[in-house]
């Protein structure tokens, strides 16, 4: 599903809205959560999952081809952790078998 | 810096916004959270351009270990929702935050 895809979904469940304004609410909704973010702040959304932003280090980098030592400068990366409900939901949920993507290497940063 | 933003403070943006009421605001708060969640829990790959992308990805089992007693512990196979952000979404932050590091030095 893609944005506009959403939108189309909201508004037909609710045919007393223009399309204009579920889209701008779905704008709203995303630019609220990024500029939250942008501010440093966590946004927790109970039982769908939580937003934050993790910082990493600066730290020296080598270029691989040459050996020679880059600085890499600190870095900040959004970061998602699944809330209770929603997890437990999808673990519960009828997927049809091969729809899933199977986990990828280097994909262990769910903690629990 | 540091605060928390709830579900309130999204109802309240789009109360700002839309000039919906606040009832109807946080209604449809709800209902795009619910509407991502069915069409993951679908099996489903939801992508929010210029914010980032929901998928869900079957693991496997495997063997664990208790951090604290080093006990062998089996984990279950289980399915996991995967956030990717999307380069906007990293830029933007990085944009906002490193300038902040670098002027409070």
């Amino acid at each position: 599903m893609i944005k506009s895809e959403l939108v189309a979904r909201l508004a037909q469940a609710n045919p007393h809205l223009y399309q204009r304004d579920v889209e701008r609410i779905v704008s709203t909704i995303f630019d609220e959560i990024s500029a939250a973010l942008a501010r440093g702040d966590r946004v927790e959304l109970r039982g769908f999952g939580a937003f934050s932003v993790k910082s990493r280090p600066a730290r020296t980098g080598r270029n691989p081809r040459t050996g020679a030592p880059v600085h890499v400068d600190e870095k900040f990366v959004p970061f998602f952790k699944t809330g209770k409900e929603l997890r437990e939901r999808l673990n519960n949920a009828d997927i049809p078998e091969g729809k899933l993507l199977a986990a990828e290497e280097g994909d262990e940063d769910d903690e629990d | 810096m540091g605060e928390t933003i709830t579900r309130a403070h999204l109802s309240e943006a789009v109360y700002q916004e839309v000039g919906l009421s606040r009832n109807e605001s946080a209604d449809l708060v709800e209902s795009v959270l619910q509407h991502i969640s069915d069409s993951l829990a679908n099996g489903d790959t939801v992508k929010l351009s210029s914010f980032g992308s929901f998928s869900v990805r079957q693991k496997g089992g495997r063997m664990g270990r208790n951090p604290k007693t080093g006990e062998e512990v089996p984990i279950k196979p289980r399915r996991v929702l995967v956030f990717r952000p999307s380069h906007v979404l990293k830029e933007h932050i990085n944009a906002a935050l490193s300038g902040k590091t670098a002027a409070a030095e």
